[in-house]
């Protein structure tokens, strides 16, 4: 099945096919206090997607403990103390959070493997992987993850295969308490603020909707209670991709293959120019 | 010079077989690695993966590949070091350069079995080997990165493509002199041997020091 909605395209110089601009943007909204940490969510993004991670055991809620190739979600609990020293239990579903400028996508080498679609969601080709890991150096949120079993990378897709037959995500229907919506960007970003002004209005005052502008937004949201302290849920609080990445992927490819083609062609014209050494067939002496 | 290496009569010996393989060892497995290197940094040298089998087989090879090369170029660096420690004559040939760039060779000082070009490629060589081999450890896949911090790897990342490029840059320099620009030092590669007149012309101290004294 081809796609006529690409954006973007890892290590691609030219234009993607994006006939269809008709596309609206998309995203996920995670409503963290509305979530009970049940679990469901990552049930049915094995189960659409045909993951069966090891079978591990933890002493703790979290489990699996991490993101794998075979969990693309994954709910991280925290236990910290809040205001006056009361327990607060912090629930997060991980996973892909679709930004709008990827990291994963600047530092993919692999023409193809990591495209961005029109309607916003970053989808990793494996077929075009070729398990270099780079985008795991570019993720500023520590996402995509290796399989040891063919050395492709994955992650979540935000379900695109569902997305493009008008289904919402599997992990969105299966969530019991509404914690997880979908729909379009505009409109999760209107819900979303809209139930951050219900929190503070209920006395959760550092309420805040979580769409970092460091990464040009994101397709994956959270309604965060304690939106003052992203880090407490596990969340980088200004995330960006990394000067690092930027340098290595930005000015250093066109510069550094410029100067290579200014080499050859500076030995090439200093031959036209200058030509050869010769000693002078009686010696010097 | 070592006794050993087969001469036709009127040539002076520079490269034993052992040093030949060596060196062309590190020579082949450098242009495979760079073929490769530059196809995971730049989507135009993509193309170059083929080389190696593809983009997956490119690599799983490209590290190992490394390996082999930082070996062989280690014997290299080895056999080669007192060589290439910089003298002051070395230097005075330094402040000539226009001279060396205009082949306006009879100006230059005498000097031993290298140049000072050669000898600063020999240096920068150590330098971008071990940053090659140490950032390179730091992103191989499957086998050791995941040992390493991600921002650790990100800067891993910079490093060897800079070391890289300054290699590359180099080894242009390198090739177009010895293959087009100082006509008859191929040889000294290929067959072992440069003539009497090469040595004398371009290396006048190592000439004397390797026949005896006799001009």
């Amino acid at each position: 099945m081809q796609s006529l909605d690409v954006q973007k395209r890892s290590a691609t110089t030219t234009a993607s096919p994006q006939v269809r601009v008709a596309e609206e943007p998309v995203a996920k909204l995670i409503d963290i206090s509305k979530c009970i940490g049940c679990k469901a969510c990552q049930v049915a993004c094995m189960q659409w997607n045909d993951l069966r991670d090891e079978i591990t055991s933890h002493p703790g809620y979290n489990n699996p403990v991490d993101l794998s190739d075979q969990s693309w979600t994954v709910m991280r609990f925290a236990e910290v103390e809040g205001k006056d020293g009361r327990l607060e239990w912090l629930i997060r579903k991980d996973g892909c959070m679709h930004c709008e400028d990827p990291g994963c996508l600047k530092a993919c080498p692999a023409p193809g493997a990591i495209v961005k679609y029109a309607n916003g969601i970053v989808d990793f080709v494996s077929e075009n992987c070729i398990g270099c890991g780079y985008c795991i150096a570019g993720c500023p949120f520590n996402v995509p993850r290796i399989s040891k079993k063919d050395n492709k990378a994955y992650k979540c897709s935000l379900c695109s295969d569902r997305i493009a037959v008008g289904q919402s995500p599997a992990c969105v229907k299966a969530c019991p308490t509404g914690s997880l919506m979908f729909g379009a960007k505009d409109e999760m970003v209107a819900r979303g603020a809209k139930r951050v002004n219900d929190l503070k209005e209920r006395g959760l005052a550092q309420a805040a909707l979580y769409d970092p502008p460091g990464v040009g937004g994101t397709h994956v949201m959270y309604v965060l209670p304690r939106g003052d302290r992203p880090d407490l849920y596990g969340l980088p609080v200004d995330p960006k991709i990394s000067p690092w990445v930027s340098l290595w992927k930005g000015i250093t490819k066109p510069l550094l293959a410029i100067g290579l083609g200014l080499a050859v062609l500076g030995a090439f014209f200093h031959y036209v120019t200058r030509g050869p050494k010769e000693e002078e067939p009686g010696g010097k002496s | 010079m070592s006794s050993h290496v087969a001469v036709r009569s009127g040539d002076v010996p520079r490269y034993n077989a052992n040093e030949r393989v060596t060196h062309w060892i590190v020579a082949i497995t450098f242009l495979l690695l760079a073929a490769s290197g530059l196809a995971f940094f730049h989507p135009a040298f993509w193309f170059l993966t083929s080389l190696l089998g593809g983009g997956v087989w490119a690599r799983i090879l490209h590290p190992f590949i490394g390996m082999v090369m930082f070996v062989f170029f280690a014997l290299m660096a080895m056999r080669y070091w007192k060589d290439n420690v910089i003298q002051s004559y070395d230097r005075e040939w330094n402040k000539r350069l226009s001279d060396v760039i205009n082949n306006r060779d009879h100006n230059l000082p005498e000097i031993d079995k290298y140049n000072i070009g050669q000898k600063q490629l020999f240096w920068t060589m150590i330098v971008t080997m071990v940053l090659l081999l140490v950032s390179g450890v730091m992103l191989w896949r499957p086998y050791f990165a995941d040992a390493f911090a991600i921002p650790l790897i990100r800067i891993a990342a910079v490093v060897h493509a800079a070391a890289s490029f300054v290699l590359i840059v180099g080894i242009v320099v390198h090739i177009y002199s010895a293959i087009f620009w100082v006509r008859g030092s191929m040889r000294a590669m290929t067959r072992g041997t440069v003539t009497h007149a090469w040595a004398r012309h371009h290396h006048p101290l190592w000439y004397r020091r390797v026949t005896g004294g006799s001009k």
